[in-house]
């Protein structure tokens, strides 16, 4: 966010409203998604949004680490959100530092409000998204990640969690921010929702905004959301999707 | 729980199946599962590499930032290598700080790396005693199938040799260059399973295992590191045998890693 210094500031939306990569204001970076990309782990996907690769792995219903953690009426989720080294200009300290344990928390949250917990008691699930390239935009393209790998681990849950953050840049609201509208625009709002109920079960936001500008960031965002959920079921579909018998032949 | 009763029986049958010569996935005993390499899987990094071998997914990224030399090496680089195990990659791996198997597999990556004089360091030298590149080699384990350090040497090698230095970035020079790697190190990895020495283990075939044994061999004929690992014993002859094993590996495993690169 606003970073400062002596970089001048890019022009980040052109006359016309076209955005530094040729984006109207209401669109969506190209997102692709691959359900099932691990071997190991209970559920996985991965996902490449723009310039971010994030991988997300799910492991469980299993033995809770640690013990003390134990819920006897519902699963506990442990979420870890957690960035490679090499996923951003400057190396990055291995390990998690006080941004990643923030977004681990939020999103763990996140997905306790849609997943049928208490079908579970005494477990863990445990939610593990690794960003491997950053590009702004990545707890989102987490959520959408360990979401789609909660599903493809067969844990119910209400829904999938779309995620996606709406900024300001150049004065106007914009849908899904690279990274040069991240450092250099004026407001970053992510978001999850729950496309069913139509609720919002994470959402963080930094920067200036108008009350009508929230506004219209909140409904541009769940515009997204919805597109991103699409593109979740098909992706879910296309990894269980099971071809038809040609003409009778097994 | 179930899953170790599954274990043991599954050690069984793979160590009656090493008997006869065989192995769980119909390999041969000195046959490596299917490897790929993909330079360059990583953007933000100055050089990478997935490398694939059967289910195992292993990445590489390389960081290089200037930095200080060492007070008694004031003519050279410094070379960092680190290895995350983490948990997403095997369902046994804890959040938390690495573990004895994570801090193996950088050290025996690591050692290769420095012993086969992969990188020239005093080119990594910009100024004497007072500034030199520090070239950092993060590891990133996404899918431990077995033989995590093959997999983590030939995503580094394969990393390095595709790797820029980000000169103009940090203004030490006019333009970005290639960094240059004069040895190329390969990891061969093999297990005991009874009588049979097996290469390129999974990792079931690691938990039945009695003794690992990895051995580092450079394009120039040399052996440049060893590590024998887990509960188990080789003759002097075994070893022998598996450094012969692991030349003929190597080349063709070389050819993977720097494949493409200038």
């Amino acid at each position: 966010m606003g970073s400062v210094g002596a970089k001048e500031v890019p022009v980040l939306l052109s006359a016309d409203g076209r955005r530094i990569d040729g984006r109207r204001l209401d669109e969506l970076r190209p997102i692709r998604i691959q359900a099932g990309a691990l071997h190991q782990a209970d559920g996985s996907a991965f996902v490449e949004w723009g310039a971010n690769k994030v991988m997300a792995a799910v492991y469980g219903p299993r033995e809770v680490h640690p013990r003390h953690l134990q819920q006897n009426n519902k699963a506990v989720i442990q979420c870890r959100y957690n960035m490679a080294a090499f996923s951003v200009d400057e190396r990055k300290r291995p390990g998690l530092d006080r941004r990643s344990q923030e977004i681990s928390k939020v999103i763990g949250e996140a997905f306790e409000s849609v997943v049928f917990a208490e079908e579970f008691p005494r477990t863990s699930i445990d939610v593990y998204i690794e960003v491997l390239q950053a590009n702004a935009g990545t707890r989102c393209a987490g959520v959408v990640a360990a979401s789609v790998a909660l599903a493809d681990a067969g844990i119910p849950m209400v829904d999938l969690l779309p995620s996606v953050a709406v900024g300001k840049i150049g004065g106007a609201i914009a849908l899904d921010l690279k990274k040069e509208e991240d450092n250099f625009g004026e407001a970053d709002l992510p978001m999850a929702l729950v496309p069913q109920s139509g609720r919002l079960v994470l959402l963080q936001m930094e920067g200036h905004m108008t009350e009508a500008e929230l506004a219209q960031a909140l409904d541009l965002g769940v515009k997204g959301c919805r597109s991103i959920h699409e593109t979740m079921k098909q992706a879910l579909r296309d990894r269980y999707a099971v071809a038809p018998l040609a003409g009778g032949s097994a | 729980m179930s899953g170790e009763v599954s274990a043991e029986i599954r050690t069984s049958h793979i160590l009656d199946l090493a008997a006869d010569g065989k192995r769980l996935d119909g390999r041969g005993p000195d046959e490596y599962r299917k490897i790929t390499v993909e330079p360059g899987f990583v953007v933000t990094a100055d050089g990478s590499a997935l490398v694939r071998i059967g289910d195992t997914a292993v990445l590489a990224g390389i960081k290089l930032e200037p930095g200080k030399p060492f007070a008694d090496t004031p003519n050279a680089g410094v070379l960092t290598t680190n290895a995350e195990l983490i948990p997403l990659s095997n369902p046994t791996f804890e959040p938390g700080p690495p573990q004895p198997g994570a801090i193996e597999v950088s050290r025996v990556v690591d050692r290769a790396i420095r012993a086969a004089e992969t990188i020239d360091l005093t080119r990594l030298c910009v100024t004497p005693g007072e500034k030199s590149w520090v070239c950092y080699t993060d590891i990133h384990v996404l899918d431990h199938s077995g033989n995590l350090i093959d997999a983590a040497l030939l995503a580094a090698v394969s990393a390095l040799a595709h790797a820029t230095m980000p000169a103009k970035r940090f203004g030490i020079a006019e333009a970005d260059y290639p960094l240059e790697v004069q040895h190329v190190p390969i990891e061969c990895t093999f297990v005991r399973l009874g009588d049979s020495i097996v290469v390129d283990p999974t990792f079931d075939e690691e938990r039945a295992a009695q003794g690992r044994i990895t051995i580092a061999t450079d394009e120039t004929g040399r052996v440049v590191a060893m590590q024998k690992g887990l509960i188990g014993a080789f003759s002097p002859d075994d070893v022998k045998d598996v450094v012969r094993r692991a030349f003929v590996h190597g080349d063709r495993l070389r050819g993977l890693a720097t494949g493409g690169a200038r």
